[in-house]
């Protein structure tokens, strides 16, 4: 009797299972034979749907490979663990957290704060890390936390005080306390705790006009901060900068500004100091680091691209993270960019980068974890792109009428804040009653910082010209021979400079 | 990051006025200036001709100083051209401050396309003097906020005409930020490149930027005309804790003059007295300095005596000077390289008609260049720009025919 003919699966299937994975594997032996780690961007086109998210494939689903040689940390060889993701590019707005770090870079392990997870599939990736686990509420072990207690607190409090904080504004400014352009930042708080919450105080950060809440996060005392957006003397800048220009020397903001990306190359000026310091003055200690937070209509500017150049080019310790709400004022990112994912213009200047969910404020900190630790190893600057959302219209005078409102209820079924108290609940890293203290402490706050602002007196005249030079010799010598600072009528505002 | 303004440990040289300095640093200045009046225009020579007429116009001009020796050449110094000159003053502030850093295009390996820095890479390092890509805005901005975090950088414009590029920087941030943050952070940023009117460089590299950063509050503006004041007011700008921007010219970096070998600062809001004298009120700086000298000597053959006042401050102007000098002579002439439009004489004339009304006999008239993009053409170019006949005629017309 034949024996039955052997069950092998046909032939040809059999010989394709591995193709997907033959550039990666040609590149390890590549590698191997030349024994160091060039940047190579490979593309390989797969056919696979993302499964993550509802939406359709936005673009034809490449898979990318973006190893940087500035990422020193496991050498020429890839560690399989921490091998370059190899990350299934979906859906532009898909849920799940796409880093595309190179060797050394820590992807998210989790997302359980992204409602409708499913797993990633069809895209090879060696690590478990970037796959979600179906978010089922279940309690998940104390080892798997993405966060300790006193860490999920600090972060829920901060959010909760921008979210009240820049609520309080709007009332304020609908009062009259306030005027101007006033640009609030409600919906987006994921991104400043995330990332602002990591810093020491010598570190530094450069933010735009929506920067009140990287005020708060950077450690700018609530009360300064309203004062100023009063107009007061006590405000952070004596009533002289406004809501569009926070600075704080004490807490290492270096400032708000109005026009876009002027702060970038402030914020790579920092950076280099923090690395002449260490290399031309031999300062030793941690070297402080520099975040430029900036939005997605920046990230057409040529500053952004010069900087990203510069950073690059010296490894500075700065961390470009852009802030990508989709709206520039009015206009769509998608009518004004060619290629609207901003995280792949690192990599054209051999800089890592990453894309990360910026309503889930947990991952933007592991991201944002990894980055500040590169930089302050001296391994270079980083670009992250956070997928983000305003609840509010640009600035509080935009009448937001061209955003679809299926596209802000979408966000808005996203909020952070609600996230991660539904993480810490679920979890059982906190109780309701803990969080609604902080609740009602932080509401304390910022009455008492409205009520500190309305207290407070405005500048007085004198003020007028006591900051326009450092040195007040500045304004020249008078016809009578004396320095113009030196009038009686100085101090007064009322000498003729 | 304020910065605490180090203690001035040199003699920082006041022309005019009653403050503590040294009657060499002065007597030098201004028989520096003697010379450059009694030589031809292009080129100084170290020769230590000088009329009698002058030295006791010198003894009574300086009025609150005494009478010292008029020549340096008794002192020593030792002799350089301008661009030298610079490369010495800040090579000094370098070796003085290792917080001073060099920041441009070509600084490093080249040497500076002008030589200002040639030397500096092997000397201080590629962290100090710091070669950029070609990105304006961006490492001006860098500069800034380096400046802000406790360096003080020294920003080189290739040629000023670039520093356009730069100018949402300069404005936005170099100027405003000690203001708007309060006093917070000081930017003690020198900005500084040659500009003007070459040699047929064509329109885009012969711009003259002070009339556009003129207007920008919390910048301080200053040219230099000669090797001497070319250190003093590098080393004084690179120590000042405001903005700085200095303005040098093209065709005067191979200015050859004898400087003090000793340490030495100049002011950076004060004028420098040329020549003196009694009839007409020249103001001038940067390379008009030398026309207007050119145009000197011929008035001085015609019977005028002129007053040449090198302003060299800018932003703010020397009202001291300028105003004790129309007092004695009733009648001003601005001679620049500015545009004819919204340029420094523009400004210049109406602060003079402000404050010394009273003082002046007739109108304050104005030279400046046509509001023309530079040709390229030489004889075109030469029309641009106020030439020294055109100075004497401008004379003859406001103080009357001899």
């Amino acid at each position: 009797m034949q024996k039955p003919p052997p069950t092998h699966p046909p032939l040809p299937s059999r010989l394709l299972r591995p193709l997907p994975f033959l550039p990666f594997l040609l590149l390890r032996l590549g590698r191997l034979i030349l024994a160091r780690p060039p940047p190579v961007l490979l593309n390989v086109v797969s056919s696979c749907c993302c499964v993550a998210c509802s939406s359709p494939p936005w673009l034809p689903s490449p898979l990318f490979v973006s190893r940087c040689r500035s990422l020193t940390l496991d050498g020429p060889f890839l560690a399989p663990t921490l091998v370059a993701r190899v990350v299934r590019k979906l859906s532009f707005r898909c849920q799940s957290s796409k880093l595309l770090l190179g060797a050394g870079c820590v992807a998210g392990k989790k997302a359980p704060l992204s409602s409708g997870g499913g797993n990633v599939r069809g895209a090879v990736s060696a690590s478990k890390a970037v796959t979600e686990k179906p978010n089922s509420g279940s309690k998940s072990d104390k080892a798997d936390l993405l966060v300790t207690k006193d860490e999920g607190l600090e972060l829920y409090e901060d959010m909760v005080l921008g979210r009240s904080f820049e609520d309080m504004c709007a009332q304020m400014y609908y009062r009259g306390k306030m005027f101007g352009f006033v640009h609030l930042y409600n919906g987006q708080e994921a991104v400043s705790t995330g990332f602002i919450k990591l810093l020491k105080q010598t570190d530094f950060v450069t933010s735009t006009y929506r920067d009140h809440v990287h005020a708060l996060s950077k450690g700018v005392p609530a009360r300064q901060v309203m004062a100023e957006l009063f107009g007061k003397s006590t405000g952070c800048c004596r009533g002289q900068g406004g809501s569009m220009h926070m600075f704080s020397a004490e807490h290492g903001l270096l400032g708000g500004f109005a026009f876009i990306g002027e702060g970038i190359p402030v914020a790579v000026g920092a950076a280099f100091t923090s690395k002449y310091k260490r290399e031309v003055l031999k300062e030793e200690g941690d070297m402080p680091v520099s975040i430029a937070f900036f939005g997605d209509g920046t990230a057409n500017n040529g500053q952004f691209f010069e900087c990203l150049n510069m950073a690059q080019l010296w490894k500075l310790p700065v961390i470009f993270v852009v802030e990508n709400n989709l709206w520039a004022i009015g206009m769509s990112h998608y009518r004004s960019t060619s290629d609207p994912e901003i995280w792949k213009k690192g990599p054209a200047f051999g800089m890592a980068s990453a894309h990360v969910d910026g309503m889930d404020v947990l991952k933007v900190r592991e991201v944002a974890k990894e980055a500040v630790e590169r930089a302050r190893r001296g391994d270079g600057p980083t670009l992250i792109e956070c997928e983000t959302y305003r609840f509010r219209g640009h600035s509080l005078a935009d009448p937001d009428e061209l955003r679809a409102p299926a596209e802000k209820a979408h966000y808005a079924a996203r909020d952070p804040i609600v996230a991660l108290k539904k993480y810490l609940l679920d979890n059982e890293i906190a109780t309701e009653a803990e969080l609604k203290s902080i609740e009602k402490k932080i509401d304390e706050v910022v009455e008492d910082a409205v009520e500190f602002a309305d207290a407070s007196p405005l500048p007085g005249r004198s003020q007028l010209l006591e900051n326009v030079f450092a040195d007040p010799k500045g304004f020249g010598i008078g016809p009578d021979g004396r320095y113009r600072c030196e009038d009686p009528g100085f101090t007064a505002g009322t000498a003729q400079v | 990051m304020a910065m605490a303004a180090a203690a001035p440990t040199v003699p920082i040289c006041h022309g005019r006025r009653a403050s503590p300095c040294s009657s060499k640093q002065v007597s030098v200045s201004v028989s520096v200036a003697m010379r450059a009046w009694a030589s031809k225009s292009s080129s100084l020579s170290s020769s230590s001709s000088k009329s009698p007429r002058l030295v006791a116009a010198h003894a009574t001009a300086v009025a609150t100083k005494e009478a010292a020796s008029t020549t340096s050449s008794s002192q020593g110094g030792h002799e350089l051209l301008m661009f030298e000159a610079l490369r010495e003053g800040l090579s000094e502030e370098m070796e003085r401050d290792p917080k001073v850093c060099v920041i441009g295009e070509d600084v490093g390996d080249y040497g500076g396309s002008y030589k200002v820095t040639k030397g500096f890479s092997e000397k201080f390092g590629s962290w100090r003097v710091l070669d950029t890509p070609i990105a304006e805005n961006s490492f001006t901005g860098m500069a800034i906020g380096s400046a802000m975090t406790g360096l003080r950088p020294v920003v080189e414009g290739m040629n000023m005409g670039f520093l356009l590029l730069a100018y949402n920087q300069i404005a936005n941030n170099c100027g405003m930020l000690h203001y708007t943050s309060g006093g917070q952070f000081t930017i003690p940023i020198v900005i500084r490149g040659p500009g003007g009117v070459g040699r047929q460089l064509g329109a885009e590299h012969s711009q003259r930027l002070e009339s556009y950063f003129q207007s920008v509050p919390g910048l301080q503006m200053v040219a230099c005309s000669t090797p001497y004041n070319a250190k003093g007011l590098m080393k004084a700008a690179i120590r000042c804790e405001n903005p700085v921007i200095l303005y040098e010219h093209v065709l005067l970096y191979n200015l050859k003059e004898k400087i003090p070998d000793e340490e030495y600062v100049c002011c950076l809001e004060e004028a420098e007295m040329v020549r003196p004298g009694t009839e007409i009120t020249i103001l001038t700086y940067s390379r008009m300095r030398y026309h207007v000298t050119q145009a000197a000597k011929t008035l001085v053959d015609r019977g005028y005596d002129p007053e040449i006042i090198d302003i060299r401050s800018l932003k703010p102007f020397d009202m001291y000077t300028i105003g004790e000098s129309v007092r004695k002579t009733h009648r001003v002439l601005i001679v620049e390289e500015c545009m004819r439009t919204g340029g420094i004489g523009a400004s210049l004339r109406s602060a003079i008609m402000e404050s010394f009304w009273d003082e002046l006999d007739g109108p304050i008239g104005c030279l400046s260049s046509q509001d023309v993009p530079t040709p390229y053409s030489g004889p075109l170019e030469e029309l641009t720009v106020v030439q020294p006949h055109q100075i004497v005629t401008a004379v003859e017309n406001l103080c009357g025919k001899k």
